[in-house]
């Protein structure tokens, strides 16, 4: 099932009529979710992720624009007509019921054609259970059992009715960094194995690049770009994305371009073609800087960290807006760390320059 | 390790309060049992020089008393019909009213009125209310009937004796339970609206999105939730319950019963105060005695009960 999110906007009125001033939550988004695929929505805290999940969930009605599930226009029908599975980013279990009739609930809620006799409610049960593998836990409560555990019996619960969409909201946000990683792996198992079209919320990028088909970048209700994990990685289309993805983050300087060289300071890093003079902001992914005793950019070295096969080069520039320049390099390069500067040339591919003003990317061609 | 000297400050700062509950809690629980144990025991008597045996002598002519038997009647009649019935109502008020938006916190200070305003002020109105005003010339019959005769009259029905000379028993334990259940929502109702101002919204969501019918929300999401706050309320009811006694005086009087049949509404506590009054101690401490292991009894029963039904 394919959704398309249409112009959709949310505003939320303000709440002391003085003021007045409203809050867009969502703003203007279009978008096409790929039938069976895992898209990730990711932004800052108050970016409005949340908001666009529960407008497609249908606990909040968008203020402007439309939704469609397929061909068909849900815009205005009613959350439990529209056949999702929503996970709570505290999963919102019911603590006075089992795990069993917590799977159960929503099977007990279908009327008419979709009503299931008692087997059969019990078959689906232990089979969306056996699905995130908690069929082993039916008759504990909520509060039994550990958080991981508690997500995959809110995944099941979601699950169990067969939806046409699933929606998770931070569903690891309340997991320790293990079981985060095991629990993603798993979230990826699930939706492959059912193959149905999920959206999943994170302010987490590395959560979002690892999992997602699709990721979805906003901020502050906007939507700052859509495609592959890998493709906004090596293609941020502004200043925003180029910095929010990425650990350890990019690197991001002032400079200018002139006479077709990008100037760092006095010194020029790069030859470039098709940009005209002007001043920039340039960014370097870590791995994009490479030490080299002739090399262009000169810094000065505060220190290094060598971590098993990689090394991290931390030094600085005073035309540097991030607190340090980074690069991660191969621990065979060697670099004396008792030295005053040192030297990088640039990756070209690694390397983005930004109009100061709008923070959108300048694209060039390398001479 | 603390000191004598300290320790000696220490006894000196609680001894206000230590004296304070030996004299007004300690020595009169224990007065109690005394009394109740001293066979036909007056504190009249006892100044006079009379001595008293111990025995049980109090406890059975406390048994044996018709009164007796019809103040724990009575009692047990309003408890068991005031309790669920205020109990539902407050829920199913305090459920509309976290339902709403507009005007929430209005009503709110309207339910909660009551529970500040003196019982026995209420009690004169709601006589009033139920009351018989004026008689018809050379009839017994009444003539100017209270508002809720008024309001039965308008819809055609016949006009009720509740509560004046001649009424019966029933109709004036509907006019008591109606006044009670009254008397002791707002207080319920503003208990339970708190526990459901703390059930996480979430779970609403949640079974939203599951197509959850109302009322399926209601006995399996919301009440369960709010057990604990339910339970609450029903055993402080009971408790209150079998102490009822200024609701009486309230509509009644302090002859606790219409004109023509005093002291048929007694209560428990009306019984022991009765005794008291005419110089029966010994009796007022076996009936009060009786009274606590009754309540002891249902309180118990019902902290039974909640272990099972109550999900914290
Ligand atoms: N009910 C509401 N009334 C008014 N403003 C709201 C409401 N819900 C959300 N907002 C505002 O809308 C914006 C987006 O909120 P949203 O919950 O979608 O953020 P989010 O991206 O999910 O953030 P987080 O990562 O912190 O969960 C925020 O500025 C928030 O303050
Ligand atoms: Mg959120």
């Amino acid at each position: 099932m394919k959704v398309v999110l249409q112009n959709l906007t949310k505003i939320f009125p303000s709440r002391d009529k003085k003021a007045g001033k409203e809050v867009v939550a969502v703003n203007d988004f279009n978008f096409e979710i790929p039938d069976g695929q895992l898209v990730g929505l990711l932004g800052p805290s108050g970016c409005g992720k949340s908001t666009t999940l529960y407008m497609i969930s249908g606990l909040q009605k968008p203020t402007s624009g439309k939704i469609f599930f397929g061909d068909d226009d849900v815009t205005e029908l009613s959350t439990e007509n529209r056949g999702i599975g929503l996970v709570f980013q505290n999963y919102a279990l019911y603590p006075h019921m089992t795990v069993m009739q917590n799977i159960l609930f929503p099977l007990q809620n279908l009327k008419g054609k979709d009503k299931l006799t008692k087997e059969e409610m019990l078959d689906r049960a232990y089979e969306a259970a056996r699905l995130v593998q908690i069929d082993e836990l039916m008759d504990r409560k909520p509060s039994e059992l550990s958080g991981g555990q508690q997500q995959r019996v809110a995944i099941a619960r979601a699950l169990v009715k067969m939806p046409r969409v699933l929606l998770l909201d931070e569903p690891l946000s309340n997991l320790d960094a293990r079981l985060r990683l095991q629990t993603r792996e798993e979230i990826r198992r699930i939706q492959k194995e059912t193959g149905i079209t999920t959206v999943f919320v994170t302010h987490d990028q590395e959560e979002a690049m690892s999992i997602s088909d699709v990721i979805v970048v906003m901020k502050l209700g906007v939507v700052q770009q859509i495609g592959k994990p890998q493709s906004v990685y090596d293609d941020p289309q502004n200043l925003f994305v180029a910095k929010f993805l990425g650990t350890p983050p990019i690197n991001v300087l002032e400079g200018k371009v002139e006479g077709g060289k990008v100037y760092i300071g006095s010194e020029a890093v790069l030859e470039i073609e098709g940009v005209e003079d002007q001043e920039v902001y340039i960014g370097v992914r870590p791995e994009g800087l490479e030490p080299c005793a002739d090399g262009k950019l000169t810094c000065s070295l505060n220190n290094l960290e060598v971590m098993g096969r990689d090394a991290s080069v931390v030094a600085s520039h005073e035309n540097a807006i991030s607190p340090v320049i980074r690069a991660i390099i191969s621990s065979d390069i060697k670099i004396d760390p008792s030295a005053q500067s040192v030297k990088f040339n640039v990756k070209p591919h690694k390397f983005f320059i930004f109009n100061k003003e709008t923070e959108q990317r300048i694209y060039f061609e390398v001479k | 390790m603390v000191d004598n000297k300290q320790q000696w400050k220490a006894w000196l700062y609680l001894a206000p309060a230590c004296i304070l509950l030996l004299v007004f809690t300690v020595w009169p629980i224990f007065n109690t049992l005394r009394m109740a144990f001293l066979n036909g025991y007056g504190n009249m008597a006892a100044i006079g020089g009379a001595t008293f045996e111990f025995g049980i002598e109090n406890f059975v002519k406390v048994i044996e008393y018709k009164e007796f038997l019809q103040c724990l009647q009575n009692t047990a009649i309003l408890c068991v019909a005031t309790v669920p019935i205020s109990t539902i109502l407050a829920l199913l008020i305090a459920v509309a009213l976290n339902s709403i938006k507009p005007l929430q916190k209005t009503l709110q200070t309207i339910f909660f009125l009551p529970y500040v305003t003196n019982s026995i002020a209420i009690g004169m109105v709601f006589a009033a209310m139920f009351n018989i005003v004026g008689l018809k010339q050379g009839s017994a019959m009444a003539d100017t009937w209270g508002i809720i005769n008024n309001v039965i009259q308008f819809f055609g029905g016949e006009p009720v004796n509740w509560l004046n000379a001649g009424s019966t028993y029933v109709s004036n334990m509907v006019v008591m339970v109606i006044y009670i259940v009254w008397n002791a929502l707002p207080f319920k109702i503003l208990i339970l609206l708190g526990g459901l101002q703390s059930i996480n919204k979430q779970y609403y969501d949640a079974a939203k999105v599951d197509g959850t019918p109302k009322a399926r929300v209601l006995t399996k999401i919301t009440i369960p939730l709010l057990s604990p706050m339910l339970a609450y309320v029903v055993i402080t009811g009971f408790i209150g319950g079998f102490k009822e006694y200024s609701s009486i005086i309230g509509i009644f009087g302090d002859k606790m019963g219409p004109a023509d049949d005093a002291g048929r509404l007694n209560t428990m506590v009306g019984f022991v105060y009765d005794a008291l009054e005419r110089d029966r101690q010994g009796r007022a401490s076996a009936a009060a005695l009786i009274l606590f292991a009754i309540i002891l009894a249902v309180t118990l029963f019902n902290n039974n009960v909640i272990k099972k039904h109550v999900h914290y």
